[in-house]
């Protein structure tokens, strides 16, 4: 399967494989459109992507490339990257269990170089970026996409640009920094880091702004987590799936990602339920959901999910559409329900998620509250990044003993009777 | 009243080139209306059939979304800046 060009969502105007996302006719979004046609027959290309390298790259037939995987060559600042993807899916029958649900699995992607899902998008847009040439990398960031350009571009050898709220998380802020990138904290939120850069990326044509002119490459690194669910489940599909949602670029791509396969046959079955999560600090799409629109509203996001504080979500038409179409829906949770999120998940999995994670298990428990998940169904939550970037949300939320040390101290403060 | 409008790059071949006009105008409405009164193939290219703007449309008031204000009815002051940019990045 090679890339072909890239089509406007909206009305079909195809352009050429370039730092280009916005149709000019229409000021729709540009997406990559492929040739499905295979030489090798489906056994082989399944084979093929087994045996392929543990990360994202073993899709590389499904990724935007011209040249293939990146690899290491004569250029100096040619390296493959950080090795994004192929995280572990973990049966959390424990966390099933505690929502009365027969199948809950966790897809965690913390475990990736920078720890959130971001690895996955920035290595193909960072590919692509240096096949069109681009000598740098640039982002608006609510945090991990900032940790996921400035590691990238280092170990690329590239310089970077990262744009990011001033009011983040230290953690995010010092895993972005240490990294040796160029780091502007703006003072705003992150749609008006986003307006700036948007206007940045005009004036910066020879930067690779990975959400903004590369966008429609950086979007396609998504499909490898429903990828990678699929392959892990032993090429099978869920019935349902839970994303959370920022700009909503993550939710589209993993329904592409399954709807691509199912299309070719690489996998049998129904597309997924895709059911997306918000914080109702910052609720735009399922604001929109709920009142039955088919646009988003702005908000000004006031919510401790940071990294999902997006009060102007590009693709929230198409979330809301995809949810519908699928069954699924749009749920937003307080900040309350994401901090007893996260610690459920710890508690029965022993996966420490950021805030976002938080919101996606409080819409998996609301929903399972509700009684809309049959419990037949086998259900994959998308963890989509790690607790130590938001320490913040979880301090206070347990007790802990302080003693001297003496078995005597011990014993009377934990009152645990020896056997 | 004379407003200054930014032109994003990817309007400017319906601009010959130009990346800011000058427009009369008291709403952003009025605002658009003269701007495709000096360059008429915009107006298909952002407004849709209803004479509103396409859904991936986004005008700011001296930076400010005029989402938040009154939309294509929010007032226009003397000398201020209307930027036209995309809606389709970040995240």
């Amino acid at each position: 399967m090679a890339a072909e060009n890239l089509r406007c969502k909206e009305c079909g105007t195809e352009y050429p494989l370039e730092a280009l996302y916005v149709c000019e006719r229409c000021f729709g979004p540009l997406e990559v459109t492929y040739d499905y046609g295979f030489a090798d027959d489906l056994a082989t290309l399944r084979r093929r992507i087994q045996g392929g390298s543990q990360d994202v790259w073993r899709y590389a037939d499904f990724l935007p490339l011209a040249g293939g995987p990146p690899g290491p060559s004569n250029h100096l600042a040619s390296r493959a990257g950080l090795p994004a993807g192929w995280t572990p899916l973990i049966n959390a029958d424990r966390l099933a269990e505690r929502l009365g649900l027969r199948e809950v699995w966790v897809k965690n992607d913390a475990a990736n170089p920078t720890h959130s899902f971001k690895d996955r998008v920035v290595a193909v847009a960072s590919a692509r970026a240096r096949e069109l040439g681009f000598g740098a990398l640039a982002c608006a960031s609510t945090g991990n996409l900032g940790n996921a350009v400035a590691a990238q571009a280092a170990a690329l050898g590239l310089p970077s640009y990262v744009f990011i709220p001033s009011d983040l998380e230290e953690q995010k802020i010092l895993g972005t920094g240490i990294y040796g990138t160029n780091l502007v904290a703006v003072r705003g939120n992150y749609d008006e880091v986003n307006r700036l850069c948007t206007e940045l990326s005009a004036e910066h044509d020879d930067w690779a702004f990975v959400n903004i002119n590369m966008r429609p490459y950086y979007s396609e690194g998504s499909k490898t987590l429903a990828y990678e669910i699929v392959e892990q489940l032993g090429w099978e599909l869920p019935d349902r799936c839970i994303v959370p949602v920022a700009s909503g670029s993550l939710f589209t791509k993993v329904h592409r990602g399954f709807a691509e396969w199912i299309e070719l046959g690489l996998v049998e079955g129904r597309q997924p339920v895709m059911n997306a999560a918000q914080a109702s600090g910052c609720a735009p799409v399922a604001n929109a959901f709920a009142a039955g629109q088919d646009f988003c509203q702005p908000v000004r996001p006031n919510t401790i999910a940071k990294s999902l504080a997006i009060g102007n979500p590009a693709d929230g038409p198409y979330v809301l559409e995809l949810a519908r179409r699928t069954g699924g829906g749009v749920d937003a949770v307080s900040d309350d329900q994401i901090r007893a999120g996260i610690g459920l998940l710890a508690e029965t999995t022993g996966i420490f998620t950021e805030t976002a994670g938080g919101v996606s298990v409080a819409v998996l428990s609301e929903l399972a509250r509700r009684g809309d998940i049959d419990p037949d169904e086998r259900v994959v939550l998308v963890i989509t990044g790690d607790g130590l970037k938001t320490l913040d949300a979880v301090r206070g939320s347990f007790d802990s003993y302080e003693i001297d040390p003496t078995l005597e101290d011990f014993e009377a403060a934990v009152g645990v009777a020896a056997i | 009243m004379a407003v200054t409008v930014k032109i994003p790059t990817q309007l400017r071949s319906a601009t010959g080139g130009e990346s800011v006009a000058s427009v009369e105008g008291a709403t952003v409405s009025e605002v658009l209306d003269g701007l495709f009164v000096q360059f008429g193939e915009l107006r298909e290219r952002i407004a849709d059939e209803d004479g509103g703007l396409r859904r991936f449309v986004n005008v700011y008031l001296s930076g400010e979304d005029i989402r938040f204000l009154d939309g294509v009815a929010t007032r226009v002051p003397d000398g201020a800046e209307l930027t036209i940019l995309p809606a389709v990045a970040g995240g």
